[in-house]
């Protein structure tokens, strides 16, 4: 069976939406990370004492998420209908093929570890 | 001696004493992470630094009995192997000796400790306190004696100077910029982003000079008298005018009114009130307040056209704030206030109370400049100001004080 991983890059307001919805379809494990970046968005602009900032790298929330191959759509549709509001900067998704995984505690390698 | 006087003194020696911590506060959040701990230890060593230099020698240069022409104490109270019974001129005083010398400690702590908005991020520890400690001795004390002690030669001259809009604000500017010329700018300045770290800290700090400064100023009268109540009254209006004409100009310029700049503004208003808070009535202190938050808010903005790196607006705030508060002083002092004053053209004592303030402030601004100036171009030839490129960009709270000051649990492990 084919393992992939899925890495989102969401709105840190959003987290709360995606993580329900990832439980909702039974998805059990669930990494979160504070991360610093920009796309098209770009970044926003800071005023300390009269002098402007342009604040390039804006926090997001990024989440990796080990699937089998089979659930691969099913869960990344559901990612971006729940990180979705419609305006800029909603993040991206990606899907890579994962080598193996192991569940540290007992040594069980492939699918048996997600 | 009169016991309520030494107590109100006492209690304003505290006042002010508290406001160094403050000030580490309130500097600390406005730099970097990897230099706030930096930051903070410039106050703390000046409040250990001075308070040594000051009892061996600089407070005896300060308030001790003039050695001719106004320009010196002697060396009469260095070391204090005794405790003093009257101080030169000031006999109409009537709080403890001690209690004074005690209290103006702290006005020599709070100035040194000043300076290190201007320098931080790259300034060597030992060299900024070097740099502080002779700074004490050669300017800082001779600058207190010609305006604090009544025997010195710009107070015989008629300059009135309530709580130090010479000796305070406008030394620490003008020192703060002497050392920033030779120091130069922080690498990446201003191209790179140099955003406070912590604005909450920032306004933490606020809070305590606020408070603080109530005693700065009040207790400046030396004693209990409807002249120390004037003083606080004025220091509260100035701080909230301060802040609003800040505001003002903020968003009549940027279209946001920032927290920081409410803080700023507040000690601007409190800078410029620092000269005047005995000598002039309330509805002065709201009017001197209120230009004193606007015109510095434009002045901190002047640094990036003029391409100096006053990190935190040393020049800009106290500068600015104190030469504009001894002005103005010209204009709103009047004797029914304080009959130790003088009137000034608002109350019919014409343009000389003006010119004779303009005076101070000139002399005060070159001198400190000057003073500071070839202090700091020695300890750039001898022991270097700077610290390394690497030490720099690594941050001074590891390089200088192998600290951090934010760290979510060590990752490294115990070596002896």
């Amino acid at each position: 069976m084919e393992l992939k991983l899925i890495t989102a890059v969401i709105k840190p307001f959003k987290i709360d939406d995606v993580k329900a919805g990832l439980k909702s379809i039974g998805v059990d494990g669930l990494t979160v990370t504070e991360v610093h970046g920009f796309g098209r968005q770009r970044g926003h602009t800071e005023v300390y004492r009269g002098a402007e900032y342009e604040i390039d790298f804006v926090p997001k929330l990024k989440l990796e998420i080990v699937v089998e191959g089979s659930r691969v759509d099913e869960v990344v549709d559901n990612i971006v209908s729940n990180a979705a509001t419609g305006s800029i900067g909603d993040g991206k998704v990606w899907v890579t093929t994962l080598e193996t995984i192991v569940r540290v505690r007992t040594n069980e390698r492939g699918t048996d570890a997600i | 001696m009169n016991t309520t006087d030494t107590l109100w003194v006492i209690v304003s020696a505290a006042l002010v004493l508290f406001m160094t911590p403050g000030l580490a506060l309130f500097y600390g959040g406005m730099v970097r992470s990897k230099n706030v701990l930096a930051i903070m230890m410039n106050s703390l060593a000046a409040m250990a630094v001075v308070t040594v230099l000051w009892v061996l020698i600089a407070g005896s240069w300060a308030f001790g009995p003039d050695l001719g022409a106004g320009l010196l104490g002697d060396f009469s109270l260095a070391g204090f192997t005794h405790i003093p019974t009257s101080l030169a001129g000031l006999a109409g005083v009537h709080a403890s000796p001690l209690a004074v010398l005690l209290y103006q400690m702290m006005f020599a702590i709070i100035t040194a400790a000043l300076i290190s908005g201007g320098t931080t991020d790259r300034i060597k520890f030992t060299s900024f306190v070097v740099l502080i400690s002779a700074w004490t001795l050669l300017v800082y004390a001779p600058l207190a004696h010609w305006i604090f002690s009544p025997t010195g030669w710009l107070a015989q001259r008629g300059v009135l100077d309530f709580a130090g809009g010479t000796v305070v604000e406008i030394n620490s500017g003008f020192s703060t910029l002497a050392v920033v010329l030779v120091l130069g700018a922080r690498r990446g300045w201003p191209r790179d982003s140099m955003t406070p770290h912590s604005v909450p800290l920032s306004l933490l700090g606020l809070g305590i000079l606020w408070f603080g400064w109530l005693g700065f100023n009040g207790g400046s009268a030396l004693g209990v008298s409807n002249v120390a109540v004037s003083a606080v009254f004025n220091t509260q209006l100035a701080a909230a005018t301060g802040l609003i004409g800040w505001l003002i100009y903020e968003r009549s310029t940027e279209h946001y009114a920032t927290t920081l700049g409410a803080a700023s503004g507040a000690v601007a208003g409190m800078v410029a009130i620092t000269p005047c808070a005995g000598f002039v009535p309330p509805y002065a202190a709201l009017i001197i307040g209120l230009l004193a938050g606007l015109a510095c808010s434009k002045a901190v903005r002047m640094k990036f056209k003029l391409g100096i790196d006053d990190s935190l607006d040393v020049l800009g705030v106290h500068g600015v704030g104190g030469v504009i508060g001894m002005v103005l002083l010209g204009l709103f002092a009047s004797k029914a206030v304080n009959s130790a004053g003088s009137d000034g053209l608002f109350y019919g004592g014409g343009i000389h109370l003006m010119l004779t303030e303009l005076l101070a402030a000139s002399v005060s601004a070159a001198f400190a400049f000057g003073a500071t100036w070839v202090i700091a171009q020695v300890i750039k030839h001898t022991m270097g100001l700077r610290v390394s490129e690497e030490d720099e960009l690594k941050g001074l709270d590891l390089s200088q004080h192998a600290e951090s000051a934010y760290s979510a649990g060590g990752t490294g492990r115990f070596s002896s």
